[in-house]
């Protein structure tokens, strides 16, 4: 089991034939992602990769029963690519993007109500459950098969938790990056809902930043809800306030948004953090050998 | 991006939403045939900068005629504003608004700012006027108002009306009060803003409802459709490296320490900056090369880097995803055989295309420092700067 995503999942790659597409085509090929079908206007009945390209996403879903896509359309129209998305009720759409303008987003988001699609990122490295399938831009060989859940605003980031988990055996099953944009699709407590209805999921890692206040709100629900060890680590520890760390969320303003304030509802949520992310893998084994699920999570 | 006061008001106009008159001048010649052409009383003279709190720094003059204004304009321009938004060393007045002056019966304060809980734009209104409203919002929140806007139909007669009875704004001038904010909401969506502030608006014992200061934020990443506010920018309130850096779409922010930096991704650079200093270094910048970086982006990123005086070591650290690691480590080799490397350089690679990157890095005959982690890299890097 996993969250999102698995074996089953039949992607369409939106913009498929722009060069970062294609690059990450191959990519999660080589994965084993099945990459059902591609998507770029004009280009409809092509093949790239060996894959398919249809006009619309429509056109594609009905082809091949395809039931989740990423996107790596350019940002001025990356909005729209997501609405087709939608409006083809796939269960789920990944946009990778970057620098989408925000009131795009608000429009998107307000689009989505009472839809069926979920939404991750944009502006984020992608999903990817081990072994399985791997959708987004992650390099896929620091992953391993496991049971502790990762999600992140931040994507490289998550990459250097993902490594040190697979360097001290201990593998994942899903890791998921919402991205660093401050509207966006997926929030932490939307996913750590599903790593505590996981079986397969036993302890999860997230990795916040300053700006917002998600990590806080997610730091209660943890407190109320979660069943399973989560441990944290926030990034900008040292951000100057006023001044927008490149992640167009990460900001500290009139005091709102530091990390001190992040580290602080996590600990009281009862959550071990981490001081530097070169030790969020360490924080993570020392909280589940005190769950006493140590033997469990390790997976070599 | 910001823009200054006088290009809010010039937006603001263009929209009907009501503001005072004035005229931007850059000499002491101009403030005086500015203020000849508005022709009143009492006329304000104005510095114009990239920050807030110019007020109570000294920043605003009133005059009451026109040798005033000579006198006020030729005090202002030239000087270093210090506010508590500029920071120690303050900022040079090179501009000032000429304004008409307005009799003011109250203040009050107006803004417009996404809520990132909602995914909404949100109006917010006060009658405490004149002050930082994150004051307000800590002292008072029983004062501070929101009205939360659906994009479909966007801030709506109502709301408006709403806002400016809860805001106790007379009654007769409550609809002069919801046109304005109305007018407000237009040109945050159509200019795609990130916040817009009028503080204060003011009522006037004239009945009028008007803008005396605007404070504008846009968001940077839909500049690309509003080649009219690009046109406001004012190279003169950034950071040169920060220019520098946008011209090659980095991420760029100075800061005070001697440790350059060079990372992809956002949180992956900050984490850097947060790692270096927990090992007892200082950051000279937080950059993130981003996703696309070519060689030759990274090329620009260390010239931008080694025009800081302060660095003397540099630290690159990447994790690859959508970049590709032999990308970086091209960048770094042409950079570092074009400029010569002057202080140590440890690189940390990882990710896509690793080892074709160290492999580079390896055969390249320069004298680079590898590291195996990011705390590894963080730790020689502070050795190596002593």
């Amino acid at each position: 089991m996993s969250i999102y995503i698995n074996k089953d999942t039949k992607v369409i790659v939106q913009g498929i034939t722009g060069s970062t597409a294609l690059f990450h085509t191959k990519q999660m090929l080589e994965y084993g992602t099945k990459i059902v079908a591609g998507v770029t206007p004009g280009k409809g009945g092509t093949e790239v990769e060996g894959v398919p390209v249809f006009n619309t996403v429509e056109d594609a879903v009905k082809a091949t029963g395809a039931n989740v896509s990423v996107i790596y359309v350019p940002a001025p129209f990356a909005a729209d690519a997501i609405l087709e998305a939608v409006d083809a009720d796939l269960d789920m759409t990944i946009c990778i993007t970057e620098h989408i303008p925000v009131l795009d987003m608000v429009n998107v988001r307000r689009y989505m109500e009472g839809k069926k699609t979920r939404l991750v990122g944009p502006n984020c490295p992608g999903v990817i459950t081990a072994d399985e399938c791997k959708i987004g831009i992650m390099p896929g060989y620091i992953n391993t098969k496991g049971h502790v859940g990762v999600v992140s605003r931040s994507g490289t980031l998550t990459y250097e938790a993902v490594l040190q988990l697979t360097d001290a055996g201990i593998g994942q099953s899903t890791s998921v990056g919402i991205g660093g944009d401050p509207v966006n699709g997926t929030n932490f407590i939307d996913v750590l809902k599903e790593f505590n209805d996981d079986p397969d999921t036993y302890a999860a890692v997230m990795i916040g930043e300053i700006g917002g206040t998600a990590e806080e709100e997610a730091a209660e629900w943890i407190k109320a809800n979660m069943t399973k060890p989560v441990i944290g680590f926030i990034g900008g520890q040292t951000a100057p306030e006023g001044k927008r760390m490149g992640h167009a969320g990460a900001i500290i303003s009139g005091g709102q948004g530091t990390a001190e304030g992040k580290i602080k509802a996590m600990e009281a949520a009862g959550m071990k953090v981490a001081a530097t992310p070169s030790v969020i893998g360490e924080t993570l084994i020392e909280a589940i050998k005190e769950a006493g699920i140590y033997d469990s999570c390790k997976t070599h | 991006m910001n823009i200054h006061e006088y290009q809010g008001k010039q937006l603001l106009r263009q929209y009907g939403v009501a503001v005072s008159n004035g005229i931007v001048a850059f000499s002491p010649d101009e403030a005086v045939k500015a203020a000849k052409e508005l022709g009143s009383s009492v006329i304000v003279v104005k510095a114009q900068i990239h920050a807030g709190g110019r007020g109570k720094a000294g920043g605003v003059k009133i005059a009451k005629n026109l040798d005033e204004v000579r006198e006020y304009a030729k005090e202002l321009l030239g000087k270093v504003l210090v506010t508590h938004q500029t920071g120690p060393e303050g900022k040079e007045i090179k501009r000032l608004l000429i304004e008409e002056g307005s009799d003011i019966k109250k203040e009050y304060y107006v803004g417009l700012v996404l809520d990132r809980s909602t995914s909404r734009v949100t109006l917010m209104g006060s009658e405490e006027g004149g002050m930082d409203i994150e004051e307000v919002a800590a002292n008072s929140p029983e004062k501070l108002f929101y009205e939360e806007i659906d994009p479909v139909v966007g801030l709506t007669g109502f709301q408006a009306r709403r806002m400016a009875f809860n805001m106790n704004i007379p009654a007769k001038l409550v609809n002069k009060a919801a046109k304005f904010m109305l007018g407000l909401y237009q040109v945050y969506k159509e200019k795609d803003a990130s916040i817009v502030e009028i503080n204060p608006l003011v009522v006037t014992t004239d009945d009028d409802v008007l803008a005396l200061d605007a404070k504008f934020n846009f968001d940077g990443n839909a500049l690309y459709r509003h080649k009219d506010i690009l046109e406001m920018r004012d190279y003169d309130e950034e950071d040169p490296k920060e220019i520098e850096a946008s011209k090659y779409d980095l991420s760029y922010i100075s800061l005070d320490g001697n440790i350059g930096c060079m990372v992809n991704g956002a949180g992956l650079a900050m984490a850097t900056m947060d790692t270096i200093s927990y090992y007892g270094g200082s950051p000279a910048n937080f950059l993130d090369v981003g996703g696309g970086a070519t060689a030759e982006k990274v090329t620009e990123a260390f010239k931008i880097i080694l025009s800081d005086k302060n660095v003397k070591g540099i630290f690159v650290n990447i994790f690859g995803g959508i970049m590709k690691c032999d990308i970086i480590a091209e960048g770094v080799i042409i950079a570092a055989k074009e400029l010569g490397l002057v202080v140590p350089l440890v690189v940390r690679l990882e990710g896509t295309n690793v080892e074709l990157g160290k492999k580079l890095l390896n055969e390249s005959g320069l004298n680079i420092v590898a590291a195996d982690s990011m705390a590894d890299g963080a730790q020689k890097i502070v050795n190596l700067v002593g």
